[in-house]
């Protein structure tokens, strides 16, 4: 087993190329994700940081570099490729499941992640009391609603289920793109406690953005400031030294004035930080 | 009574029509117009095989083919082309009423003298059950054959929602449902949503094809005109079943969707008895379903209106 689960080699984005509103939003980005560590995302809106999840996923077409999982080129599979090794939860909590369908047929569908789908019955009594059984350690009392469909769910509910599906077939790598945005305080503090429990559980390899600096220093244990589709900084081994807000915000004041922003950017930076 | 078993015997082969589109309109939420060319396909290669002498079942089985065939074709319209799925199913259809009179070689195809799953399932009913020629219920004298035909379109329409009620609570079902209903998920659980629509557009026009051809052996002919308004058909029977049974479970949708064509052949069959002029059944059918489409979001804006924020446009 190579100990590298992710490898992004001079990985470009680049929209409207060749014209002039074109926009770098990768720009020629390396990045090794060692084995089963925590990495946070940091950046400003437009950064890249999305961008980054994206290419990684699949979902942002390359206009260079190449993509490797688990040491395997993955640069040309599709989306849907890529997702047999990738589990992935999204901002907005309707984009991880499918409303109509009944919890238990959206954990099916996740329990199948990169296997076969044939004639088999996908619901069985087996795989129904299994499915009871993993949806109880969420504690959200949820293995009493497995045939309710999942739209009539709240958001951090669904959010939760949608953690719970994304490494219920343990992936190669994890992606958390912003999944606690859209949620109320609670149901966030909630989502990011299953979060923590389920990557120890799996030892699992994550790449997370988020706009919260509290969540970057208490769960990353390394963290990427992305800015103007670079990595500006790569902090790492932060279990050791304790790095605070403060520390994030002084660093994101560098790149300010590094920068030279306008004021409408420099507030909407407080804004959205402090 | 020979109107009733009449009818019921359409409803049973409409219903297939009914899944078909069940799948198009429900589970991938789009009007498959390819329903027109492919209910024409399956009447049109059934008859022009029939008449040449080939057994009604590789007949009839050739003609489902070729309408999943159709679908595939739609659906690789929709994903490798990206044409929308109007677009797909007009350009599919269109060619196919090409492909129909090709086929035929007229416009239209007399079965009276060959052999059909129909004469098949008669002959199976006297030789099995001793049924026969004409036998009288409540006062009225029915023919075998017609007993016969309903009681095969009532096996073949029950057995196949049954198989696609199954079908939908198997893992590729289920994959085809999410696709269906949320493509981002689907590709996020590593499902070949494109995959999903070619398929499920196949098995869609499948059963569409295989209810055109079950039409045509039933009528004793085939026409080149006789897909046109299928779709709008097919929407009719699923209104009425999602009326009468309600979209509860899968299961109970799908039955809808059998029962609903029965029930609307029989009120169409009424309508007609009552004096409804033949010609103005697609208008009365295309009247029904805008009505059924339209008047809940009319109701819902007319109960918005009233509030405050509407209020103020009415002045």
């Amino acid at each position: 087993m190579p100990e590298i689960a992710l490898r992004l080699e001079a990985v470009s984005h680049v929209f409207h190329q060749g014209t002039p509103s074109e926009v770098r939003a990768l720009d020629a980005v390396d990045l090794e994700l060692e084995r089963g560590t925590f990495t946070v995302v940091l950046g400003a809106n437009g950064s890249g940081k999305s961008s980054l999840l994206n290419a990684v996923s699949g979902s942002l077409a390359l206009t260079g570099g190449r993509v490797y999982l688990d040491g395997r080129e993955v640069t040309r599979w599709t989306e849907q490729g890529r997702a047999r090794l990738i589990g992935r939860v999204f901002q907005n909590p309707f984009t991880g499941t499918a409303a109509d369908l009944s919890v238990a047929e959206n954990l099916a569908l996740a329990a199948r992640r990169g296997g076969r789908r044939w004639l088999r019955r996908a619901l069985g009594r087996d795989k129904r009391r299994a499915l009871r059984k993993t949806v109880a350690t969420l504690g959200m009392g949820l293995e009493d609603r497995l045939d309710t469909p999942i739209g009539l769910l709240s958001g951090g509910q669904r959010q939760a289920l949608t953690l719970l599906m994304a490494t219920m077939v343990r992936p190669t790598l994890l992606l958390l793109d912003e999944h606690t945005a859209a949620l109320d305080p609670r149901s966030a503090e909630q989502v990011i406690r299953l979060t923590q429990s389920a990557i120890t559980a799996g030892a699992l390899t994550t790449l997370m953005v988020t706009h919260s600096m509290a969540e970057a220093v208490e769960l990353g244990q390394r963290i990427l400031v992305m800015h103007r589709g670079r990595v500006a900084y790569d902090l790492r081994d932060l279990r050791h030294q304790r790095l605070t807000e403060d520390d994030l915000l002084q660093l994101f004041d560098r790149l300010r004035w590094a920068d030279r922003l306008d004021g409408p950017t420099a507030a909407m930076l407080r804004r959205t930080y402090v | 009574m020979n109107l009733l078993v009449g009818a019921a015997t359409l409803g049973f082969i409409l219903a297939l029509l009914g899944l078909g589109v069940f799948i198009s309109y429900r589970i991938y939420d789009t009007l498959d117009l390819t329903a027109d060319g492919s209910f024409g396909v399956g009447a049109a290669v059934v008859a022009a095989l029939l008449v040449r002498d080939v057994h009604p079942l590789p007949a009839t089985a050739i003609a489902t083919l070729a309408g999943v065939l159709a679908g595939a074709i739609s659906g690789t319209l929709r994903t490798r082309f990206l044409v929308s799925a109007l677009l797909a199913g007009v350009l599919t259809s269109t060619a196919l009423y090409s492909v129909n009179l090709f086929v035929m070689g007229s416009g239209n195809l007399s079965l009276t003298a060959a052999e059909s799953l129909v004469t098949l399932a008669e002959g199976l009913g006297q030789r099995l059950f001793g049924l026969p020629a004409s036998l009288t219920v409540l006062g009225t004298t029915l023919s075998g054959g017609s007993i016969a035909s309903l009681v095969l379109m009532a096996l073949l329409a029950g057995g196949l929602a049954l198989l696609l009620a199954l079908f939908m609570g198997t893992d590729l079902g289920l994959a085809m449902r999410a696709a269906g209903n949320n493509p981002p998920m689907a590709r996020a659980v590593a499902i070949d949503v494109d995959r999903m629509i070619v398929i499920g557009l196949g098995l869609s026009n499948g059963l569409i094809a295989l209810s055109g051809a079950l039409f045509a052996q039933y009528s004793g002919y085939s026409n080149i005109q006789m897909g046109i308004g299928a779709l709008v058909t097919g929407l009719a029977n699923l209104m009425v079943g999602e009326a009468l049974l309600g979209r509860r479970s899968i299961g109970r949708w799908i039955a809808g969707a059998v029962v609903g064509a029965v029930v609307f052949r029989l009120l169409v069959a009424g309508a007609v008895r009552a004096g409804l002029n033949p010609s103005a059944l697609k208008l009365v059918t295309a009247l029904f379903v805008l009505a059924v489409l339209v008047l809940p979001q009319l109701a819902r804006r007319a109960r918005a209106g009233r509030g405050p924020k509407g209020a103020g446009s009415h002045a």
